[in-house]
């Protein structure tokens, strides 16, 4: 009974531990955040191929429509 | 057992506190920022491959960095390397067990990894010196199940598993170099950063947690998931992470406001999310499902803009190439499929 206790009394104070630290990080504002996310997308969306399209010469899936016999 | 009752009423009031903190932050939605940008368009993404071979259900696939070559792995006892242009299979490798649920693919593109219900994960090195693929380690210690694996470089490795754990490998020595505890339930998933410097992690606990790699800390946990954790991944600035449950829902969790931005859910929607991927740009957040199909969410509208519709039966596993060109999708009706 006695050694269960005691593994119950580390793994709490283990949580508690854990809780402080995550208490204590340092938070940035919703606005900024939510900002810079919407920033990346926006700024990156024309390198994205699935957003914007892949023309069939650039797509290294799609087979070439000729075929060249030397 | 006045201790314990103390440090029970502590734990509780940190949560609050912590509750308390985020909601302190919270100025301002993502939805009221983003209410003046546009959905974007329907996306109607082709099947341009499908990769045939496997002979039972295909659990994982991961891309090299070439996105061109791509590891799966079935539970017909192997994994695959495919050339995905020209769906050669340029590696059939017989598993010793063929319980798998996981693989990966060194970035360097030597190596390859797996693991599952053998509670090890296994290192094939691609470029012996006579072409023959052979077990090069075999990482044992785990005591659950091997959830996912994945290359930090030729000799890390980080492992998730049905024990609770995450464990980072030098696999050289074979030796558990930093083993993450904390999770309450089984790790399903795991990803790095895009810094290497930490990753995350998600649960049968409903929560996702991010881990700084060399001080094996737990920076941060996230809830708000009412069942497992399934699928999770990073979105491609690495200060966000995308996860996928049970619960039929996908949310985007911010790393530096330590909160829940969005859920991306449907009420016609009721299966659960098996896998997750960001596009390129993380405009797009690609997630498979129980249902057979695969749905294209706009990440900052938080609505369905796609659907993809090939496979007879689950969708296990989804990857996005690095240089976002395309996305793979594998399932248990033992076929890829390349889309873009």
């Amino acid at each position: 009974m006695s050694s269960n206790s005691a593994g119950g009394l580390v793994s709490l104070q283990k949580s508690v531990k854990q809780l402080r630290f995550e208490a204590g990080i340092r938070r940035i504002k919703v606005s900024q955040a939510a900002a810079e996310l919407k920033a990346f997308c926006l700024q990156n969306a024309h390198k994205d191929p699935l957003l914007m399209g892949v023309p069939s010469s650039d797509n290294p899936f799609r087979p070439p429509k000729s075929c060249a016999l030397f | 057992m006045g201790e314990m009752e103390q440090l029970r009423k502590e734990a509780e009031s940190l949560k609050d506190e912590i509750t308390a903190a985020r909601k302190a932050v919270q100025d301002l939605t993502l939805q009221d920022h983003v209410a003046g940008t546009a959905v974007v368009g329907r996306v109607q993404l082709k099947i341009r491959k499908t990769l045939r071979g496997h002979l039972a259900k295909i659990y994982a696939l991961h891309w090299g960095t070439d996105s061109k070559l791509c590891v799966s792995a079935s539970q017909d006892g192997k994994l695959i390397v495919w050339d995905s242009c020209t769906t050669n299979k340029v590696h059939a490798i017989p598993l010793k067990s063929s319980w798998v649920m996981t693989c990966s693919y060194a970035p360097s593109g030597n190596m390859v990894a797996c693991g599952g219900l053998d509670n090890m994960c296994s290192i094939y090195n691609l470029k012996g010196k006579d072409g023959n693929v052979k077990v090069m380690h075999e990482l044992a210690a785990h005591t659950g199940y091997l959830s996912c694996c994945r290359f930090l470089n030729d000799n890390e490795i980080i492992t998730s598993s049905g024990d609770c754990t995450c464990v980072l490998w030098d696999i050289e020595t074979g030796s558990q170099k930093t083993v993450f505890a904390g999770h309450l339930g089984d790790c399903m998933s795991l990803a790095v950063a895009p810094d290497f410097n930490t990753f995350i992690s998600g649960a049968c606990d409903y929560t996702a947690k991010l881990w700084d790699i060399r001080d094996g800390q737990c920076r941060q946990t996230f809830g708000g998931h009412e069942s497992d954790i399934n699928a999770i991944g990073f979105f491609p600035n690495g200060n966000a992470v995308i996860t996928g449950s049970d619960d039929a829902s996908c949310k985007l969790y911010d790393l530096r406001s330590d909160q829940e931005l969005i859920t991306y859910q449907d009420s016609s929607i009721m299966c659960g999310v098996t896998s997750i991927a960001p596009s390129f740009s993380g405009r797009l957040i690609l997630a498979g499902y129980d249902d057979f199909n695969c749905n294209i969410w706009d990440s900052l509208k938080a609505e369905r803009v796609g659907v993809l519709s090939g496979h007879d039966n689950r969708v296990s596993c989804i990857g996005v190439t690095p240089d976002g060109m395309a996305c793979c999708t594998g399932s248990w009706d033992s076929f890829l499929k390349i889309w873009n």
